[in-house]
């Protein structure tokens, strides 16, 4: 993508990101809440349109394409949600199958081989007849990774696959997503604003912060980076280039009353 | 007064706004509607969330006010020695009004309000958005089988409440009263006419099931995707699908029955 501009109502979001993502391989997209990193899934995922700028997926322009075009381009992206996203009416085993029964005329049978394939992989085969309020956090992550891969995707965008997980769910998620790419060769997009297990599995990154990419590089560059926005994401320090307060008018004026 | 018109031209203009979004929302669930009839496993699934599950009500509803007009219809008629069409004014009654308009209200606040709460929490878990990203189209899969569910069950609901009524006139008139049996059934079958008083209640009640539906899913499908978000939209729904159906009563009425 290049020199991406949005923007939610007069909050500017992003101020001109170009990023490339190198096939094959995983690509941690760090920075805080909030800055806009899930946004940039959504562009290449064609969900929202930048006000300006390209993105070009596998030689396709996203912006600007028609709706068929666009749901056959879906069908070669996995995604896994933040909150997993999982269809709460359907069981674990029909969850997977979902997209596979939805965007093919596969036999029953080899769609039975194929789900049991991907649950296989997560762990997760015996307990497919599962529903998903019967599954714990760390489960409910993997399920959505099995349905994320189950066509088979060029590519599988991850938005905060860490978040909320016990450190055993999150080791096993880190395990899966590495595995994964380097089992069926997809190429993998990781946003998170976990520096460590970020860190841990990206074969390169991206630090995005106040609408722009301030830092590129492996894990092991950004770490030494001498740019102090960098430096204080990586290191996880509360106060620096990104404030630990949220503007406000003088502290000791609003006090004494001196501010209306 | 600067403030109050101003806050009137707002609140016309989201009102305008709105009604445009519900328009295209209607159009694209209509284009999608001829495929969901093909998948007709989904409609008879909303078929029986949105009828079979409001049957109760309706049939008890529908027993209460049919004992209710036999009470009232006896002893206005039993005044002018015409107690022997008890039969005939409960039947009208029903066909021409309550049975329509009760069970789409009746619709309104069960299934109604249950289609929105579950579509806006489909929203707010981000299932829809994951349906995008896996190339299925969520008006396709999930609101065009709602909406042809709940056009068809609106007419059989008030089929059965209007025929629960008829029995519950019966009850009450004959068993309770006095009123000789054949009487009532006769003068309902000399009076009813098929056209002019069924074929118009039926007519109704398709209007009201494709208004209520409507409202249901769009309140739904355009909820904030927060918790007050869906409490808000399915309270929206309540009010204006019931306020549509009163409203669309009288027009209907007007145009079947007689002169504006």
């Amino acid at each position: 993508m290049s020199d991406v501009h949005f923007s939610y109502g007069s909050r500017q979001v992003h101020k001109g990101v170009d990023m490339t993502i190198p096939r094959g391989r995983i690509t941690a997209i760090l920075g805080p809440s909030g800055c806009g990193k899930s946004t940039l899934l959504n562009f290449i995922g064609g969900r929202l349109t930048p006000d300006r700028g390209t993105i070009v997926f596998d030689g396709i322009t996203v912006p600007g394409l028609r709706r068929d075009a666009l749901y056959d381009l879906r069908k070669h992206i996995g995604m896994m949600f933040q909150s997993n996203a999982l269809l709460t009416d359907l069981s674990v085993f029909e969850n997977v199958a979902f997209p596979v029964r939805e965007n093919t005329n596969l036999p029953e049978t080899l769609i039975r081989h194929l789900v049991l394939l991907k649950l296989e992989m997560v762990g997760l085969r015996g307990a497919r007849q599962l529903m998903p309020v019967q599954l714990s956090g760390g489960m409910s992550r993997r399920v959505a990774l099995a349905r994320a891969i189950v066509m088979d995707p060029t590519i599988v965008m991850y938005d905060e696959p860490f978040t909320g997980l016990d450190p055993i769910s999150k080791g096993i998620v880190v395990k899966l997503i590495r595995e994964l790419n380097d089992a069926l060769d997809i190429t993998s997009i990781v946003v998170t604003h976990d520096v460590v297990e970020g860190c841990s599995i990206a074969d390169y990154a991206f630090v995005l912060s106040d609408g722009l990419i301030i830092g590129r590089g492996t894990p092991d560059e950004l770490m030494r980076s001498d740019r102090p926005d960098v430096r204080q994401f990586m290191a996880g320090l509360p106060d620096g280039p990104v404030p630990f307060h949220y503007p406000a008018d003088n502290y000791v004026d609003e006090l004494f009353g001196l501010i209306p | 007064m600067t403030y109050t018109v101003c806050a009137i031209g707002a609140w016309t203009i989201l009102l305008v706004i709105r009604l445009g979004r519900a328009g295209v929302f209607l159009y694209t669930t209509v284009l999608s509607v001829v495929p969901s009839i093909r998948r007709f496993s989904l409609v008879v699934q909303q078929l029986y969330a949105v009828g079979v599950l409001t049957l109760l009500i309706i049939l008890v509803a529908g027993l209460f006010v049919g004992m209710v007009l036999g009470l009232q219809g006896y002893y206005t008629l039993v005044d002018f020695g015409a107690e022997s069409s008890l039969g005939l004014a409960v039947a009208l009654t029903l066909t021409r009004e309550l049975g329509p308009v009760l069970s789409a209200l009746l619709f309104a606040g069960r299934a109604g309000s249950a289609l929105t709460a579950e579509i806006g929490l489909m929203k707010t878990t981000e299932q829809l958005a994951a349906m995008e990203m896996m190339a299925v189209d969520p008006i396709s899969r999930v609101i065009a089988p709602r909406f042809v569910a709940g056009i068809m069950a609106v007419p059989l609901l008030a089929a059965m409440f209007t025929a629960i009524g008829v029995l519950g006139g019966y009850v009450i008139g004959v068993g309770q009263l006095g009123v000789d049996g054949g009487v009532y059934w006769s003068a309902m079958r000399e009076g009813v006419d098929v056209y002019d008083d069924i074929l118009n209640g039926v007519i109704k009640s398709v209007v009201f099931g494709f208004v209520v539906t409507w409202i249901a899913v769009f309140e739904g499908y355009d909820a904030e995707p927060t918790s007050r978000g869906v409490s808000h939209a399915t309270t929206r729904t309540v009010v204006t699908a019931s306020l549509a159906v009163l409203g669309l009563d009288y027009m209907l009425t007007a145009l079947m029955f007689g002169e504006v």
